[in-house]
């Protein structure tokens, strides 16, 4: 546990140095696609001032200044499966966005969406030591809450206060200032599997960039494509990857929780190229030119060729009705949509006061998917795209690079996590000086 | 595990830049070592080859020897050559003094001539005030020269001389008949204190016919002498202040009382409240016969003052 909040702490200052530097990759490194967008902040002077949030979350404080994007290779599920492959296509997308750009970049922040994300609600309650709550009663109470047991091999991801209670009023989003005698707080503990992460960090690495942030690509994508009142008033984000499904739900502009189904885009592809026997790539095409998941009568009509190298002309002249296709898709799409739902059944979603639920994500670009989503999860469903931010190319403003974008928006404003703030002294260990110092500054 | 050899195999077509073409571009987009690549390097080259070449003394020999070459073929041009010196505003003496002492043989190349060390040249000459040089179109090297004008003769101890009314030489002089027109001066230091002379000789208007000269004594004051054909030379000694005004004084005396008309051998002016008589002997015992029909009695002695 202390080493997390040391590496993390460790990524925090690295993502403050690329920030005063001004130029920052973000690599969002997913199934299908590789994308690597580089931004620029203009500096500490050209963001506005004053606290908390900036208008418009933040994102007028970078432009986007390159953008590559390249077919990803060697990941499953969202996880690294050929580090050397995955290394070369990172490395694609870093010279495609920097030879757009212009400018070498030294800095990435990085999310993905795999290595089984699970989510817990933690509770912790201390005195506040003056009357008045500082950061050191904020830094005690999330000290206070107690770990589960989240198993060997887990790391915490994102660990960020949702709720302060202050004695008996609760949802305080800043409690400091504030008078009273107990305080308490809820924090959204988010934990991954190590080795796909050590894995991601170790591909990035041997790219020549340091990391500088990490996040969950459901979080990002929540970030980047539900509205300021959906995450307000509570809604839940699907981002349809290629390997995996990330779910978040997001309340209070916060995210409450977060899940992976491991289903996705790809799985289609497969779906097609074994129910059709064509290769993987043609598949991919038809998926992409002809797919939908709603069949009307004159997909009966509409032939498509499948196509092929073979030599066999009987094979290679062969065409399936859309019907046949779309009769392939929908299962696959109704059994992701079926698994989301029930991952937010058992999150308790139905207990949640706004039912909102945004698609995005590559995936979620099929046609007729508007019409399947109400069905299988509610009426309350929309498509949505990533927020717009300065400088992104078109082609690269649709709904699969919500977790990109979102992942920019953390970049220039990200969400307070238990590591922002000190480690109170008990629990430094014993017998430390700098605990020893500690105490000494907090009790002169 | 898939064999490695597709790695290989499938390199052409693989869009993803090696890991030292990936390096290059990094390395390639840092500002400083761009920077050291596009300008650093190749003025390192630069230098290095032109510093290897000139590390030979040959080299350098050869490249001196090609630039000298040049440079004759260029100032060997007609365009170039300067082929008279016109000299305005010197006389024919003069004239002929500047062309011989000008450091120049004609015809030369104008890049040739150092035109400053024929300005100075021609400065040293006394009878050259003021000159100025230059090569005008048409290859000719043109002097202009203001002469000094002699305003006094001195006859000093090197000689007579020609002075101009500052007191600079002009030139010498083989007589003082040469020149009868110009005041004469006299004596060690005199030529320091011409623009005085030329002042008391203005104010010796009236006697003008008899100056013969001024003479300076102890390098302090004047002395002007006046020819007297009959008697010999009468002297008006001056003070050292004011030797003008004490002049008027004595000119104004003559004019009341014909004063060089009387047997004097000077006229002492130095205390000018109290100008002294000398006498010639003749005068003095003329005066002492004189004096002795008006009083009776003869006058000790035999001064008179």
């Amino acid at each position: 546990m202390k080493d997390l909040y040391q590496s993390q702490r460790a990524m925090r200052a690295m993502r403050r140095a690329a920030l005063t530097r001004g130029v920052v990759a973000v690599l969002d490194v997913g199934t299908s696609k590789i994308a690597c967008l580089i931004l620029r902040f203009d500096g500490p002077d050209a963001l506005r001032d004053g606290d908390g949030v900036g208008a418009l979350a933040g994102q007028t404080a970078f432009r986007v200044i390159g953008v590559a994007t390249t077919r990803s290779r060697g990941v499953r599920f969202g996880e690294i499966d050929a580090m050397p492959e995955t290394e070369r296509a990172i490395r694609t997308a870093v010279r495609g966005a920097q030879q757009m750009a212009g400018v070498r970049v030294d800095h990435a922040i990085a999310c993905f969406s795999g290595a089984h994300p699970r989510s817990y609600g933690l509770a912790g309650e201390v005195e506040v030591h003056d009357r008045a709550v500082t950061e050191t009663d904020i830094a005690r109470a999330l000290a206070a809450c107690d770990l589960p047991d989240f198993g060997q091999g887990r790391e915490v991801l994102h660990a960020q206060p949702v709720n302060f209670a202050l004695d008996h009023r609760t949802g305080l989003g800043d409690p400091r200032g504030q008078v009273g005698n107990r305080l308490a707080c809820d924090m959204h503990l988010l934990t991954v599997d190590n080795a796909p992460v050590q894995h991601l960090l170790d591909a990035i690495h041997r790219c020549d960039l340091e990391l500088a942030g990490l996040a969950s690509s459901a979080y990002a994508a929540g970030v980047a494509a539900l509205v300021e009142d959906e995450q307000e008033l509570g809604a839940a984000c699907i981002d349809m990857g290629g390997g995996s499904t990330g779910l978040s739900v997001f309340m209070r502009k916060h995210m409450i929780y977060a899940d992976a189904v491991r289903l996705g885009g790809e799985h289609v592809t497969q779906d097609i190229a074994k129910g059709l026997q064509v290769p993987r790539d043609v598949a991919e095409r038809i998926k992409t030119l002809h797919g939908g998941v709603h069949a009307t009568g004159v997909d009966d009509r509409e032939r498509i060729a499948l196509g092929g190298e073979s030599g066999d002309w009987e094979k290679d002249r062969q065409t399936v009705s859309r019907s046949e296709l779309i009769g392939i898709i929908r299962p696959r799409v109704e059994e992701i949509l079926e698994e989301v739902r029930i991952r937010l059944d058992a999150a308790g979603w139905d207990s949640l006061p706004s039912q909102q639920i945004v698609l995005t994500g590559g995936a979620s670009q099929i046609p007729g998917l508007d019409v399947l989503a109400p069905k299988i999860l509610g009426q309350r469903v929309r498509l949505g795209r990533p927020m717009r931010v300065q400088g992104l190319p078109q082609a690269a403003s649709s709904a699969a690079f919500s977790a990109a974008v979102g992942l920019s928006l953390f970049a220039a404003n990200p969400q307070d996590e238990w590591w922002d703030f000190e480690i109170p002294a008990e629990r430094y260990p014993a017998r430390s000086l700098r605990r020893a110092m500690r105490w000494l500054k907090e009790n002169w | 595990m898939r064999p490695l050899r597709h790695l290989w195999r499938g390199r052409a077509g693989d869009p993803a830049p090696s890991r030292m073409a990936y390096r290059m571009q990094r390395f390639w987009l840092t500002p400083v070592y761009r920077a050291a690549v596009r300008v650093g390097l190749p003025v390192f080259a630069v230098v290095l080859g032109v510093g290897l070449w000139f590390h030979d003394a040959d080299n350098r020999q050869r490249l001196a020897d090609l630039a000298a070459h040049l440079r004759d073929e260029v100032a060997g041009r007609p365009e170039f050559a300067v082929r008279l010196m016109a000299i305005d505003g010197a006389s024919p003496v003069v004239a002929e003094a500047i062309r011989e002492v000008a450091p120049v043989r004609l015809p030369a190349s104008s890049f040739e001539i150092d035109l400053d060390a024929v300005r100075a040249a021609v400065a040293e000459l006394d009878a050259v005030a003021a000159v100025d040089v230059r090569i005008r179109a048409g290859g000719i090297l043109q002097v202009d020269v203001a002469e000094r004008v002699p305003a006094v003769v001195w006859r000093g101890p090197g000689g007579i001389d020609l002075l101009d009314n500052g007191g600079r030489r002009v030139a010498a002089l083989a007589t003082r008949a040469a020149r009868p027109d110009l005041p004469l001066i006299a004596g060690e230091g005199a030529d320091a204190a011409v623009p005085e002379a030329l002042a008391l000789v203005a104010a010796a208007g009236p006697v003008a016919d008899r100056l013969r000269g001024l003479v300076r004594v102890g390098e302090r004051r004047w002395d002007v002498v006046l020819a007297d054909a009959a008697r010999g030379d009468q002297t008006i000694l001056l003070p050292e202040r004011g030797a003008v005004t004490a002049l008027e004084l004595v000119l104004a005396l003559d004019a009341a009382q014909d004063l060089f008309a009387r047997d004097l051998v000077s006229i002492d002016v130095r205390n000018i409240h109290r100008p002294t008589l000398r006498l010639r002997g003749q005068a003095v015992e003329e005066l002492a016969r004189i004096r002795s029909l008006e009083w009776g009695t003869p006058l000790p002695g035999g001064v008179g003052q």
